[in-house]
């Protein structure tokens, strides 16, 4: 249940996608987003899942977390084709008692269903392929020039960095709780809702006082070492683009071009 | 004596078909008796928790074969109800505690159980007696209140009013002071002869396993490389180094005088043993 490979977590590499600098990622994710989602017409999302399949072919990720991060959300992907399936009006192809489907209807459901799976393996992308510590140092170094019009971009990024640091901490606390619980009998599953509520409690205290625990004794050990937020902090990794940061990231815009046009021209 | 725990070439592996699969537990076959004093270990990473996690079904075998108390715990139904006879104290079970009072917490294993109310009561007081904590103080007091020591033998309370037939322990008496440790290893000595309970101590306290194991195995790199009385386990100390663990102290002392070309036994255990072999040694050279 807890156990195992959290959704999206880094698989270590060392592949292109691997090495390219977080911030390019990042502008990549972003482009790739804004022409699936505003931009692409038919045309445009086949240029899109081309791009799309030659980064998962380029990351060298075992088939198995790829599809693991689809089959995440393949409810939403079967109800969303369901629901344009049935519900857009055209020529009928097959009645099944009330419901009607059309043959417009399953063109825009695969549309739609397309478009969502390139974004969910889009997204999943980065997560995969960057150490979430090298994320969220290209985050801060995109967000930065925001920091102009007070956006605190170094505290966001340490809260980020943070978090995401102790979401393993969490889940392996969570796992040893539950084990110990249950070696007290406690079953996490059975009876009504307000019964069910009740029986996460012995799970939710300890997470909890464990989670305050910790973050007393992180602001102890930072504040022990003189941290004091992003006032002229220096980077021991800092980032930098390379040629291929630079190819990638013209790639990338040329396609987002190249959709733009597809769709206007 | 008959088996309480059979282990037929047991292996375990975490996150299989992953870039992060580890073998934690390789082929290990051992047979714990019924009412036995096992220690256990190992250095850090040696596979001694996951190993403890398999007696009691929250683990099962990835190959192999683990019966306890003559259930297979590969068999789903009967998995689940083995927390009734078998209790497994955590790595630092005070961060377990969830009551509002330390009564309702060592109360809740029982009443999982299904006890009457008068029963449960009974072996709240009962087992916090045994920890050295006051019950009627217990009924009012907040887990969260209590002293560090006083939590860990608060939670320890709650597994040991179960009244398991065989009782785990992993690290029991890691963070305590020597005080501490010694109390708390006489509880547990009490609750195994109230009982005749099997008790399984997980440790890296080579005087505690000394003191109290009459069996000892020991786990490198979820291997089981030995199984044994403490004597002869700690007769082999060159093996026992070479994987990261140490000697009891008086073992250690009665070594190096035996390196030093000292007519010494070498199979020193407590410090009584030391101490007799060291007059021994005295009124020898004295002669």
């Amino acid at each position: 249940m807890l156990s195992g490979i959290s959704l999206g977590q880094y698989i270590p590499g060392d592949s292109l996608l691997h090495r390219l600098d977080p911030r390019t990622k990042v502008i990549g994710v972003l482009a790739a987003a804004a022409s699936i989602l505003a931009f692409a017409n038919w045309q445009g999302l086949v240029l899109t899942a081309l791009l799309t399949l030659i980064a998962l072919l380029v990351s060298k990720l075992p088939l198995g977390i790829i599809l693991g991060s689809l089959k995440s959300l393949w409810l939403l992907l079967v109800i969303t084709f369901l629901l344009q399936a049935f519900l857009t009006p055209g020529t009928l192809l097959a009645v099944l008692g009330p419901l009607k489907i059309s043959r417009e209807g399953v063109f825009a459901a695969g549309e739609i269903v397309l478009r969502l799976a390139l974004l969910i393996l889009i997204a999943f992308l980065p997560t995969l392929t960057t150490p979430p510590i090298k994320l969220t140092a290209g985050l801060e170094s995109i967000i930065s020039p925001l920091q102009r019009l007070g956006v605190p971009a170094h505290e966001l990024a340490l809260m980020m960095t943070l978090a995401l640091r102790f979401v393993p901490t969490l889940l392996q606390e969570a796992e040893v709780v539950i084990s110990a619980q249950r070696s007290r009998g406690a079953g996490f599953t059975t009876g009504s809702p307000a019964k069910w509520a009740r029986s996460l409690l012995p799970l939710f205290v300890p997470l909890f006082a464990g989670a305050l625990r910790r973050a007393d004794d992180l602001a102890v050990a930072m504040e022990s070492r003189c941290y004091r937020g992003g006032a002229n902090r220096t980077r021991m990794n800092a980032l930098k683009f390379s040629a291929p940061d630079y190819v990638v990231i013209g790639v990338t815009l040329a396609v987002l071009a190249g959709v733009v046009a597809l769709r206007f021209i | 004596m008959s088996s309480i725990i059979e282990i037929d070439k047991l292996s375990h592996i975490y996150s299989p078909g992953t870039p992060f699969q580890v073998t934690s537990l390789d082929s290990i076959s051992l047979d714990i008796k019924k009412g036995v004093f096992l220690a256990i270990i190992g250095s850090t990473g040696s596979g001694k928790s996951t190993l403890v996690r398999h007696f009691n079904g929250l683990l099962t075998p990835a190959a192999g074969n683990v019966r306890v108390c003559g259930i297979d715990t590969a068999d789903k139904k009967q998995r689940r109800n083995l927390w009734r006879s078998v209790g497994l104290v955590f790595q630092q079970p005070e961060h377990q505690l969830f009551e509002e009072t330390v009564f309702t917490d060592v109360a809740f294993g029982p009443r999982n159980m299904g006890l009457t109310e008068a029963e449960i009561t009974e072996r709240v007081h009962e087992a916090l007696r045994l920890v050295g904590l006051d019950p009627l103080e217990a009924a009012r007091m907040s887990p969260f209140c209590l002293s560090g020591g006083m939590r860990r033998r608060a939670a320890i309370a709650g597994v040991l009013a179960l009244k398991p037939q065989v009782l785990i322990l992993d690290e029991p008496t890691a963070g305590l002071d020597p005080q501490g440790k010694r109390q708390l290893m006489k509880h547990i000595e009490e609750f195994r002869r109230r009982e005749g309970a099997t008790i399984i101590l997980v440790t890296h306290d080579m005087e505690e396993v000394a003191l109290m194991a009459e069996r000892v195995a020991v786990l490198n790199r979820g291997r089981l490389v030995m199984e044994g009385k403490p004597r002869e386990i700690f007769s082999r100390a060159a093996e026992l180094t070479a994987i990261g663990l140490d000697l009891p102290a008086p073992a250690r002392l009665i070594r190096q005088l035996r390196l030093l070309g000292k007519p010494v036994r070498t199979d020193v255990l407590t410090t009584a043993e030391a101490e007799e072999e060291i007059a021994r040694l005295l009124g020898e050279t004295q002669c």
